[in-house]
């Protein structure tokens, strides 16, 4: 089974981007899962029930999205492997520009949109920083000349990476990215593999539920400001 | 060879690299460090990086070195001369019924070639294939060939090797900057070496090309539907090294579209552009009829034809006229 985690800033369009992947995957008769990763609610995952392939949906509420994420992505791995599908997609935001999904061997995509400003980039950390594959969406709405200042802004931060743009709308570009997915990582399980950077650290009084303010309540991991 | 490069900077001081290398300073900003001149070579200042930082930034020294070598390939890139392209091949494939494409059609530099046919039809699809270059992988089979050969594979997923520039219908612009700083912006981007003459040359171009012209510290946001995509011709002409260029519909209105495709033919590109409008399509060398997903056929503009775009021209130019006439306060009782 061919494995993704595909990530990006909320509203970046990861949603369409994999639905124009699945409706070419599925054009070769490939079997496909998807796994939507969200915090309050979503329904992207009528959209992908629509296009005919597996959904498995995880919120994480009062949790932290991506301590949820990696607590429950090796189940959902082994869900895909029985369930015999080809290809399994995650899908998740990054919600604090420090976090990220991505696991060591496992092709790793971030979604960016031209639209998110030119330095939105280097404010992205290793969700972008260590991804495998940059899609840039919305390049039908900006200019040439913002695409190439845009795509060269990506290119600074994470030099590595295969950047293309793809159209969530029209499809555009999503053939060939899905000749990219066609040499993803094939795993059966993710035991014994481990994230490409650690995530963001938190253990403090306000993990537990603590909602008062002031020095007296906080205990734990906690970080001051230097003013 | 890679070594030898790596080396030298390295034992470079900080002073030196932020005077020499401007775009290092860059590059190690994004990240978020802090950089600094000093006396202390660029390998002292990656090694006594603080490992806790640099968790909090996101990165780790090996991941951050790793990022800083692919950088400087790529700049190294740039500024090497692209290869010349000094032709373009389609061998045909297949339409949607699987009903065989029988072409091989070969574009020079200096050409215009229009794309026409009904939406759906598949204009975007073989713009897609060129720009993909296709190898018979994609849904219509066809294969692209550059100079006669199988092209290397980084033009699909090179950002400095980008074989197409494609400008699209929409042009509207998000960035918070002046025609000006855009233009700089986007020629540093691109390491020319005379960013300054290129900012001049674009925005006098554009304002030769643009019925109304326009002040250099005007904000992009701020530009006609005419004014940018002067601009964006004349940055494409000049800025662009990418051999052809997509244009999906020159919209008739505060550009000099005549102009406009002189000047990108002088810069020895491969036009290709979807239209439907006659003048545009008259200008063109040839017209591929695109009818479910296939090239259907080729029209050579023709003698007789050529001699129509007089009058066409003509035409336009008396309803542009009007509309000169509308925009001025006239009213349009003798026309």
């Amino acid at each position: 089974m061919r494995f993704l985690t595909i990530s990006g800033p909320p509203s970046s369009g990861k949603t369409s981007v994999i639905l124009r992947v699945i409706e070419a995957l599925q054009a070769r008769e490939k079997k496909i899962g998807v796994v939507k990763f969200d915090c309050l609610l979503t329904d992207d995952d009528k959209l992908y029930a629509k296009k005919g392939v597996l959904v498995k949906k995880g919120l994480s509420g009062a949790l932290c999205p991506d301590h949820y994420f990696v607590s429950n992505i090796e189940s959902c791995v082994t869900w895909g492997h029985e369930n015999d599908c080809e290809f399994l997609i995650s899908e998740s935001a990054g919600l604090c520009n420090r976090c990220s999904p991505h696991i060591k061997e496992i092709t790793a995509v971030c979604v960016i949109d031209n639209l998110s400003g030119i330095n939105t980039p280097k404010k992205i950390g290793p969700m972008l920083k260590s991804a495998d594959i940059v899609v840039i969406t919305k390049g039908d709405i900006v200019s040439q000349a913002e695409r190439e200042v845009f795509a060269s802004r990506v290119k600074q931060v994470n030099p590595g990476a295969i950047i293309m743009n793809v159209n969530g709308i029209t499809g555009q570009g999503a053939f060939e990215l899905t000749s990219l997915f066609e040499d993803a990582s094939d795993i059966e399980t993710l035991k014994g593999k481990v994230l490409r950077f650690s995530m963001p650290a938190a253990l403090c009084s306000y993990c537990l539920g603590e909602t008062r303010i002031g020095d007296e309540y906080q205990t734990g991991n906690i970080r001051k400001m230097d003013i | 060879m890679k070594l030898m490069k790596d080396t030298a900077l390295l034992h470079k001081s900080m002073a030196e690299i932020l005077v020499d290398h401007p775009y290092i300073e860059d590059f190690l900003t994004s990240f978020g460090l802090v950089v600094k001149p000093s006396v202390d070579s660029l390998q002292d200042y990656l090694a006594t990086l603080d490992p806790d930082n640099l968790e909090d930034l996101g990165i780790n020294e090996e991941q951050l070195r790793q990022s800083l070598n692919g950088f400087l390939d790529g700049m190294l890139a740039l500024s090497d001369p692209m290869d010349k392209v000094e032709s373009l091949t389609i061998i045909g494939g297949h339409d949607k019924s699987g009903k065989a494409e029988t072409l091989e059609l070969t574009l020079k530099p200096g050409e215009v070639i229009c794309i026409v046919g009904p939406t759906g039809s598949g204009k975007s699809r073989l713009l897609a294939d060129i720009e993909w270059v296709a190898q018979g992988d994609t849904p219509t089979g066809r294969q692209i060939l550059i100079n006669n050969q199988v092209p290397d594979s980084k033009w699909r997923f090179s950002t400095e090797y980008k074989l197409v520039a494609q400008l699209s219908q929409n042009m509207n612009f998000v960035m918070d900057l002046s025609a000006e700083e855009f233009i700089r912006m986007h020629a540093e981007s691109r390491l020319v070496t005379d960013p300054e003459e290129k900012v001049t040359q674009i925005l006098k171009q554009a304002n030769e090309l643009a019925g109304e012209p326009f002040a250099p510290d005007t904000p992009v946001t701020s530009l006609s539907g005419g004014q940018s995509r002067a601009l964006m011709i004349a940055d494409m002409a000049i800025l662009s090294k990418s051999p052809i260029a997509l244009i999906d519909e020159i919209e008739n209105a505060g550009i000099d579209r005549k102009k406009a495709l002189a000047l990108l033919i002088k810069e020895e590109k491969i036009i290709l552009m979807a239209t439907h409008d006659p003048i545009l399509a008259l200008m063109g060398d040839r017209r591929l009829v695109i009818k479910n997903g296939g090239i259907d056929k080729i029209i050579e503009s023709s003698e007789a034809e050529r001699k129509n775009l007089a009058s066409l021209e003509e035409l336009d130019n008396k309803l542009l006229a009007l509309r000169n006439r509308i925009r001025t306060g006239d009213t349009l009782e003798n026309i």
